[in-house]
């Protein structure tokens, strides 16, 4: 169960972390506890699967990565565990879901490709195709971003 | 951006360390002073390169839900619907799509009932009908970094 003290670290956390030799003990002095009690709670978050990382995250646009493409594949539920381990398993992709299907949409496996340009995704796809076997896919790139954001836990909504 | 700046931001997209003293420790790790990591990290973040340093959590470690949206939206109430979508806290992602399904969000709600209310206010709100969700199911990989050292320019 996670306390107040843990509502208040996580809403912290989920922002940014100073730019400065000891970032968690200016974060603990504003949360007026030890650096040490923080980094304690920051460690047990870890082990348990609550805090992922702390890490930088890119503005992948600006860092190189111009196309970002999720690729919808048509997959039969006996294929689907096999076709899923090849598509993981490039390097090129960064996330591969099962989703839901409807009469009008039914892809089920979802691949998030990154690449430098749109005809670098196609040739991926391309590839992945090829070692799949699958061919009927769509190709879903992001032409507009309209928000982008990390969430923010433990905030009242609207 | 130079060799030691790509190599800086693939090291720390998979992480930054839990300790007292992260940027020093993972200069020890490849061979730059701690000072110099502060340095160029304020550099990548005030150009842009990089959208936020911070902790990234599971939401449903949490006790969140989370589900992928895909809406067909006419061209000429696109922005309209876009902003009312928008203006939910949990919608954290939003793109418009090249097809007929042409805006995708996602939405985390701290509950499957506030989850179901939000949409169901979205629907009101926009008046759009045709609209699938397609929460994960199951998840295959989640890679914690993109290789930046083999960029083209």
């Amino acid at each position: 169960m996670l306390d107040k003290l843990d509502q208040e670290i996580i809403k912290l956390l989920q922002e940014n972390i100073p730019l400065a030799e000891q970032p968690y003990m200016i974060l603990a002095n504003q949360l007026g506890i030890t650096e040490e009690e923080l980094l304690k709670r920051l460690n047990k978050y870890k082990e348990e699967g609550i805090l992922r990382r702390v890490a930088v995250i890119l503005n992948h646009r600006e860092a190189g990565f111009k196309a970002n493409g999720m690729v919808a594949w048509l997959v039969s539920k006996d294929k689907r565990e096999e076709v899923a381990k090849i598509l993981a398993r490039h390097s090129a992709t960064t996330h591969v879901y099962q989703r839901p299907t409807y009469p009008d949409w039914p892809y089920s496996l979802f691949s998030m490709l990154h690449g430098q340009s749109q005809a670098e995704v196609e040739e991926i796809v391309q590839e992945l195709s090829e070692l799949t076997g699958i061919d009927d896919y769509q190709i879903l790139y992001s032409t507009e971003e309209l928000k982008k954001t990390s969430m923010k836990y433990f905030i009242e909504e609207q | 951006m130079d060799e030691i700046d790509q190599q800086l931001l693939t090291i720390t997209q998979q992480g930054i360390p839990l300790t007292s003293t992260p940027y020093h420790d993972l200069g020890q790790q490849i061979g730059i002073d701690g000072e110099e990591i502060i340095e160029r990290l304020k550099k990548l973040k005030n150009n842009g390169y990089i959208r936020r340093i911070g902790g990234i959590f599971s939401s449903k470690r949490l006790g969140y839900i989370s589900t992928l949206v895909a809406m067909e939206v006419s061209e000429d109430r696109f922005y309209e619907v876009a902003k009312i979508i928008n203006s939910y806290l949990g919608v954290t992602h939003n793109y418009r799509r090249n097809h007929s399904y042409n805006l995708w969000f996602t939405l985390i709600a701290p509950s499957q009932q506030r989850l179901a209310v939000i949409l169901k206010e979205i629907k009101e709100k926009t008046g759009i009908t045709r609209m699938i969700e397609l929460p994960a199911e199951r998840f295959f990989k989640l890679a914690v970094k993109l290789e930046l050292d083999n960029r083209g320019d």
